[in-house]
């Protein structure tokens, strides 16, 4: 897809994306060994912590999602928080639809007065979540026949589209609530019984999706994605069903999505469209940014991104008033401007021995070569 | 929904005013559009802040109108302004992304956007704020149909702009330029085009083009720091559905923009004004993407 | 290692040394420090900070009279902000934050109904009481919540006014009230919804007609086609809500398009400033409010609603217009206060249930909580730009200009 690929740095790029495919070695296992004992032991050391490390999570799989049709694919969506924003209203009208009238429940004169009984609370959890999981990854594939034509920026703008449009629609749609939004039903417990039950759901989803991408990438399916970034035209010529690869990604993406959608709706307690469901020009565009920041295309960049842009933005936000979302602009650009490989793929760059690339000295040579040439031709 | 149907069948003079009111507001979205189509076919770079400089081109007449100037002479020193402020954006970041992939300045301009956007709220606070025009509105047909005189003046200072570019396009050793290089980048250096240079005053020139259409559109409506993105997107489907370099099809898109989003709110209720935007955006790029796939059949 | 008595014994007493004064002469008064996430930035900023100056101004105030005395101890308050960004995304995470984080145990609300809503579940599961003065909304309290007390008139009571003068005209001009048509623009957001439902409860009992029944989108910036409808079907009462820029539009577009329809009634005038920006063009609107400082109100804190006007934009500048968001947050301070005292003691239970028996008279009007939380003690205001003035016309109780009908533009 991108025009400047030479075919050197193409062979570079493809071992790097073989980091996934090599073989596990023991510092790979402390490594997850330490991440999965955090994760454990983080709600129970910092107790008081634990809403906003569950945050951290969904921010994690925000960028891993993004980065499997984004970096991966190379498809550039800027509408991927459509998925969230419908995972969670089908997660919610689900948890209310099972036991009561969706319609009087939500309507703003004398809606959510219905007392969820703790059974049907979790019930409604459980199902909600795999309805809104199923249910984005469908609309997921109805929308991947449409937009799936579109190529680079008019693929980003359609996507776009589709995310503001959706929030537009669902605004003006009464029997969810319209732009009233819909209050959550209330969580049967205390409120640190809630925080750490969301904890638990939002890393197990977290680790979920990891575990899965990193198996995905390691398949044949993860080759031919790749292989529609690198060269579209040549992948469908070597065989590969492009639209149905690119479909497929984007529901996994869409799946696990889907879920953070339902999980955050129930963390919020009071969901609407604009602002919580679809918010396109803050978490659209935050997990765009985490995983450019990390790195796309690389297994650890989005995580590592993530965690990054999510602890400077917990700790400093408060602190700028007004000039937080400046600074967040200029992130963007300047992220953009000089370092668009981001923290990872600048580190594979520098040490590609440390996530065992094997590259080719001379074709290495060669790339240095042609950038040193011409980058501006 | 039926029954604004039936009321606009009932009353044919709702039409005309509709449609007028349309035509005048799309005038000034086929300023912003045409900047964007030329950005987007000399230097391929996909303005997202499109919209943000429309704004910013608002607040020179409201910032007219509170110290006492009528806020249409704000126009010439916001162009001036602005074409300046181009020249530094493109110097300072699209100069930069200008040669790297589509994604790139897509998401650099957005990143712009948030900047201005936050810019403009933390100069001017959130508040809406609006130009007053001060001039008189014209009745017909016993008061059905009505003209404001400013969006007639509006129009006409969109044609006047828009004959100016093109003469400019057609006749001077800049405008040749710039269509020298939205041809063909290379030859036009080979030929002995300084392409930054080139590259550097188109830029300029859609923010000139943006600041002229902000200005009329405070006078208009009403302006607010966070109102740009659905000027960005207006820009985005009017450049999608005409294509670059192609004046006669941005003004029809815009017109027909501006028509369909008047219709659309009456039709289907206000709040779906804008989802009307987005549909006709998401409904061009399905059309576009039928034609392209017929194409290639054609040729496999 | 080893350290010799005689140091550590030095050290302590250079620590002493230096603590001891602050001790012996440090303020008596202890410090209880109330919650609140609120909008410093986002759309809506503005009213944000207004509502921040009225906790501040008020907290100052009580302060400087002594401060909360709880058992012969002393308090000052204190609040501890952060900055909502104007989304109900970011209000439960900041509540979090605010609870846990920081051991806040007492909160001052957010600005807006949305947030509030995010807000209110939060506190409840933590058992927080949370003193509200920006959420107006009616379904806040049909949810049986028990730690949420809100100072202002729900968001129901905001056009209800309008509507009862509009049936009361008709009848004066021997017109049947079905005949009364009406038509409503309302913003498709939280407060501008449960401001419609209440509407229309209220235009089902006085047996009015809506002809018209828009919603205005949230980037609102164009409201032609809605007016288009109301010029061809000449409604007897236009009713529009949709926070500042609502009003901002309307105002500007229903001069433009020479509406003329006999009654209009719209919220948010005040805060949109639309007699600064359009003059004579929207003499006659209807505006309700949730307090203004002509009205004849008095505390023992700020004394009349009058002194409290003077003493606010002695301390802010920039305000030509006190805006009743910044009235009513202080009166949230004041409750507080009270709230405090009425149980002499911290504990958030004690507190709690002595929130819920307020009874006190303030420079807002009385505050009573109903048993869901909200304010039932104090009436909604219904003023009418006369002149460039805002004269309250309804109810009639507080009523010190008549209502010009129909209205005449300038």
């Amino acid at each position: 897809m991108t025009t400047d690929t030479t075919t050197a740095s193409l062979a570079v790029r493809e071992a790097a994306s073989g980091t996934a495919r090599r073989r596990i070695t023991r510092n790979d296992v402390m490594m997850y060994a330490a991440i999965l004992v955090f994760g454990i032991v983080a709600p129970i050391i910092f107790p008081n912590y634990t809403y906003q490390i569950a945050v951290l999570w969904l921010m994690v799989l925000f960028a891993q999602t993004w980065d499997l049709v984004g970096g991966q694919m190379g498809y550039n969506s800027l509408g991927n928080i459509f998925f969230f924003g419908a995972g969670m209203y089908i997660c919610t009208v689900t948890q209310i639809g099972l036991f009561t009238d969706v319609g009087a429940y939500t309507s703003s004169s004398d809606g959510g007065q219905f007392e969820f009984s703790t059974e049907q609370y979790y019930i409604g959890v459980a199902v909600g979540l795999v309805l809104a999981a199923i249910g984005a990854s469908v609309l997921a594939v109805m929308l991947g026949w449409i937009v799936f034509g579109l190529r680079g920026p008019y693929f980003a703008i359609g996507t776009l589209g589709i995310a503001l449009g959706a929030g537009e629609l669902v605004g003006a749609w009464e029997w969810v609530g319209g732009g009233g939004g819909i209050p959550i039903p209330v969580y049967p417990g205390s409120g640190d019984g809630k925080a750490f039950f969301y904890y638990a759901l939002c890393f197990g989803t977290a680790v979920a999706t990891f575990a899965f991408l990193k198996w995905l990438y390691s398949t044949r399916f993860g080759l031919a994605i790749n292989a529609i970034r690198d060269d579209e035209e040549k992948a469908e010529a070597m065989g590969i069903h492009t639209l149905r690869h690119k479909t497929v990604a984007w529901a996994i993406s869409a799946f696990f999505l889907g879920i953070a959608g339902g999980l955050f709706g129930n963390m919020t307690g009071f969901i609407e469209p604009l602002e919580v469901a679809f918010p396109v020009i803050t978490f659209g565009i935050f997990m765009v940014a985490m995983a450019l920041l990390g790195g796309k295309g690389t297994m650890w960049g989005p995580v590592l991104g993530a965690v990054l842009f999510h602890i400077i933005k917990e700790t400093t936000w408060t602190y700028f008033l007004g000039w937080q979302w400046v600074a967040l602009g200029v992130i963007i650009i300047l992220n953009i401007m000089f370092f668009q490989q981001g923290i990872v793929g600048w580190m594979q760059e520098k040490w590609p021995d440390l996530f065992g690339i094997e590259v080719d000295r001379s074709l290495v040579a060669d790339t240095a070569d042609d950038r040193a040439r011409g980058r501006g031709v | 929904m039926l029954d604004n149907l039936n009321l606009l069948a009932l009353a044919p003079l709702l039409n005309i005013q509709l449609l007028l009111d349309g035509i005048f507001i799309g005038a000034i979205f086929a300023l912003a559009g045409y900047g964007l189509a030329l950005v987007w076919g000399v230097m391929n770079v996909k303005n997202l802040c499109q919209g943000e400089y429309v704004i910013m081109g608002g607040y020179f007449a409201w910032y007219a109108g509170t110290i006492g100037i009528h806020p249409i002479l704000a126009m010439p020193v916001a162009v001036v302004v602005m074409f300046g402020f181009g020249w530094v954006i493109y110097r300072v970041i699209i100069s930069r992304v200008v040669d790297k992939d589509m994604f790139t300045s897509l998401l650099a301009t957005f990143g712009l956007a948030i900047v201005i956007q936050q810019g403009l709220n933390l100069a001017f606070g959130p508040e809406v704020q609006i130009a007053q025009s001060g001039l008189e509105t014209r009745s017909f047909f016993d008061g059905a149909v009505t003209v404001s005189e400013i969006r007639f003046v509006s129009f006409v200072i969109c044609c006047v702009l828009a004959s100016l570019i093109v003469l400019f396009m057609k006749n001077s050793r800049m405008g040749q330029a710039i269509r020298a290089t939205a041809q063909d980048a290379r030859a036009a250096r080979v030929m002995g085009i300084d392409t930054d240079r080139v590259y550097a005053f188109t830029y300029a020139l859609n923010c000139a083009i943006c600041a002229a259409a902000g200005v009329l559109i405070s006078m208009i409506w009403v302006i607010q720091p966070f109102y740009g993105l659905t000027h960005s997107i207006r820009s985005f489907v009017i450049v999608t559905a005409a294509g670059f370099g192609n004046l006669p099809g941005v003004i029809l898109a815009a017109f027909g923009i501006g028509v369909a989003e008047q219709f659309g709110g009456f039709i289907l209720g206000a709040e779906l004004q804008q989802a009307t935007v987005v549909g006709i955006l998401l409904l061009v790029l399905i059309w576009r993407q039928a034609l392209m796939s017929r194409r290639r059949q054609a040729l496999a | 290692m080893v350290i010799s008595n005689r140091f550590v014994l030095a050290a302590v007493a250079a620590v002493a040394a230096i603590a001891a004064p602050s001790i012996a002469f440090a303020a008596p008064c202890g410090t209880i420090t109330l919650g609140s996430a609120i909008s410093f930035t986002g759309k809506y900023s503005t009213n944000g900070i207004h509502a921040k100056n009225g906790y501040d101004i008020a907290v100052k105030r009580v302060n400087e009279m002594g401060g909360v005395k709880i058992g012969g101890k002393c308090y000052n308050l204190a609040v501890k902000y952060y900055d909502d960004e104007s989304t109900p995304a970011r209000t439960a995470q900041l509540l979090e934050r605010l609870i846990k984080q920081d051991g806040i145990k007492y909160m001052l609300g957010p600005y807006s109904s949305a947030t509030t809503k995010a807000a209110a579940p939060v506190i409840e599961k933590y058992k927080i009481p949370m003193v509200e003065a920006e959420g107006a909304s009616r379904s806040l309290f049909n949810k049986g919540y028990k730690y949420l007390f809100c100072v202002i008139s729900t968001s129901e009571q905001y056009l209800a006014s309008s509507i009862a003068l509009a049936a009361e005209i008709a009848k004066k001009m021997g017109k049947k009230p079905g005949d009364v048509k009406v038509a409503m623009a309302f913003e498709n957001d939280p407060f501008s919804l449960d401001v419609r439902a209440g509407v229309i409860d209220d235009i089902k009992k006085h047996g009015l007609k809506i002809v018209i029944d828009d919603k205005l989108p949230r980037d609102l910036s164009d409201m032609s086609a809605t007016l288009t409808k109301v010029r061809a079907l000449k409604p007897d009462l236009l009713l529009i809500s949709g926070h500042s820029k609502g009003a901002a539009t309307a105002g500007r577009q229903i001069a433009e398009m020479k509406i003329d329809t006999p009654m209009i009634a719209l919220t948010h005038c005040e805060a949109a400033k639309i007699v600064k920006k359009y003059g004579g063009a929207v003499n006659g609107f209807l505006c309700p409010t949730q307090w203004a400082e002509t009205l004849s109100y008095k505390g023992k804190y700020f004394g009349t609603a009058a002194e409290y006007d003077k003493l606010f934009k002695a301390t802010y500048d920039g305000y030509k217009n006190v805006p009743y968001q910044a009235a009513q947050a202080s009166a949230a301070v004041l409750v507080w206060k009270e709230g405090f005292e009425a149980a002499g003691s911290l504990d958030t239970e004690k507190v709690r249930d002595a929130l819920a028996a307020t009874k006190m008279q303030t420079f807002y009007g009385n505050i009573k909580f109903s048993k869901a939380g909200n304010n039932i003690a104090k009436p909604m205001v219904l003023r009418q730009i006369q002149d460039g003035k805002f004269n309250v016309v309804a109810p009639a109780k507080w009523a010190s200009h008549k209502v010009v009908y129909p209205r005449m533009a300038k």
